[in-house]
C-alpha cells in the first residue's frame, strides 16, 4: 500500500530547499537511519535540480511504502519538458549536456535502493527513487 | 536578500553555513568572500558546514570554486565540520573537493590555517 505523504511543485531555485525539508521530513518520521535519509536527501536534490534545469520545472511526489514486512519511501519527479533520447549516455558519469558535473543522474542512482527513469525525447522525463527502512 | 554573515577573525574570514543552503545564499557567499578577500587581504577562509545536513553536486561545485578563488586571491580554505553521513554520500556520489582543505572541527581548521601561513 502506497501512502501519499506530499506533494511539491518545483519551479524556481527556492523550491529545491522544500524538496529537501519534505523529503527530509518524511525520511524522518519514518524512522531512516541519518545514513539513509542523507542519501535519500541527497538524490532528491539532485533530481530536483535537473526537473528544474532541464525539464522546465515539475512535480515531485513523496509517498511512504507499506507492504507486509518492510516500510519504504519513495519519491517520484515528473516533468514534460524535452526529455531524453538517450537515458543511458545521461546516466553515465560525467555527461553533462549542460555545464554540470554530470554526477546527478548516475549519482542519485547510486544513493538510492531502488531506481527508474522513464523518459522520451517530447515526452517528459519520470524519475522514481526508493529506499527502504533497514531493520535494526 | 539573506546572506551569510562573514567575520574576520584575525588574518582569516569566517562564515557558518546553516542547516540548508540555498543556491542563492550559496552564490551570494561567494560573491561576498571574494570582495571581503580583497578588501582585507585575508591569508584562510574558514566555513563552519557543521550544521549542514546535504551537500549535492551544485552546492559542492561551488565550495570547490570557493577554493579556487580564494587560492587566486592568495588564501587558503578549510571546511570543517562535515558530516559523516555528508561526507560518506559525497564519496558515493563521485565527487572530489579540489581546492579545499577539510578539519574535523573549528579549532583544528584555525590550527591548519595558522601552520602554513
Ligand atoms: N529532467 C530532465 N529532462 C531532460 N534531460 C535531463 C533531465 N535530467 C537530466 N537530464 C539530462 O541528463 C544529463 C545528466 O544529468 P546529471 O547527471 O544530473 O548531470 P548535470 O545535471 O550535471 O548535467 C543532463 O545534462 C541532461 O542532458
Ligand atoms: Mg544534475
Amino acid at each position: 500500500m502506497n501512502i501519499p505523504l506530499e506533494l511539491v511543485s518545483v519551479q524556481t531555485d527556492d523550491d529545491l530547499s522544500r524538496v529537501r525539508k519534505a523529503v527530509s521530513t518524511c525520511a524522518s518520521s519514518l524512522s531512516f537511519d541519518v545514513m539513509s535519509r542523507t542519501r535519500l536527501v541527497t538524490a532528491a536534490s539532485e533530481l530536483a535540480r535537473n526537473m528544474l534545469k532541464y525539464g522546465g520545472g515539475g512535480v515531485v511526489q513523496i509517498e511512504k511504502l507499506r507492504e507486509s514486512s518492510r516500510v519504504g519511501l519513495r519519491a517520484t519527479f515528473e516533468d514534460q519538458g524535452p526529455g531524453m533520447a538517450d537515458t543511458e549516455k545521461a546516466l553515465t558519469d560525467g555527461f553533462s549536456s549542460g555545464r554540470g558535473l554530470g554526477l546527478g543522474l548516475g549519482g542519485a542512482r547510486r544513493l538510492v535502493d531502488e531506481f527508474l527513469l522513464d523518459s522520451q525525447p517530447g515526452r517528459g522525463t519520470k524519475v522514481s527513487i526508493a529506499t527502504w527502512v533497514r531493520n535494526r | 536578500m539573506d546572506r551569510i554573515p562573514i567575520a574576520k577573525i584575525g588574518s582569516c574570514l569566517f562564515a557558518t553555513i546553516q542547516v540548508d543552503m540555498h543556491d542563492r545564499l550559496a552564490l551570494a557567499l561567494r560573491e561576498d568572500l571574494g570582495s571581503e578577500l580583497l578588501r582585507t587581504q585575508a591569508k584562510g577562509v574558514l566555513l563552519d558546514i557543521t550544521s549542514l545536513d546535504t551537500l549535492d553536486t551544485f552546492i559542492a561545485r561551488l565550495l570547490a570554486g570557493i577554493g579556487a578563488m580564494a587560492q587566486l586571491l592568495g588564501a587558503r580554505t578549510v571546511l570543517v565540520g562535515m558530516r559523516p553521513a555528508v561526507a560518506m554520500t559525497l564519496v558515493e556520489l563521485g565527487l572530489t573537493l579540489e581546492g579545499v582543505q577539510t578539519a574535523l572541527n573549528v579549532e583544528r581548521g584555525m590550527a591548519l590555517l595558522e601552520a602554513t601561513r
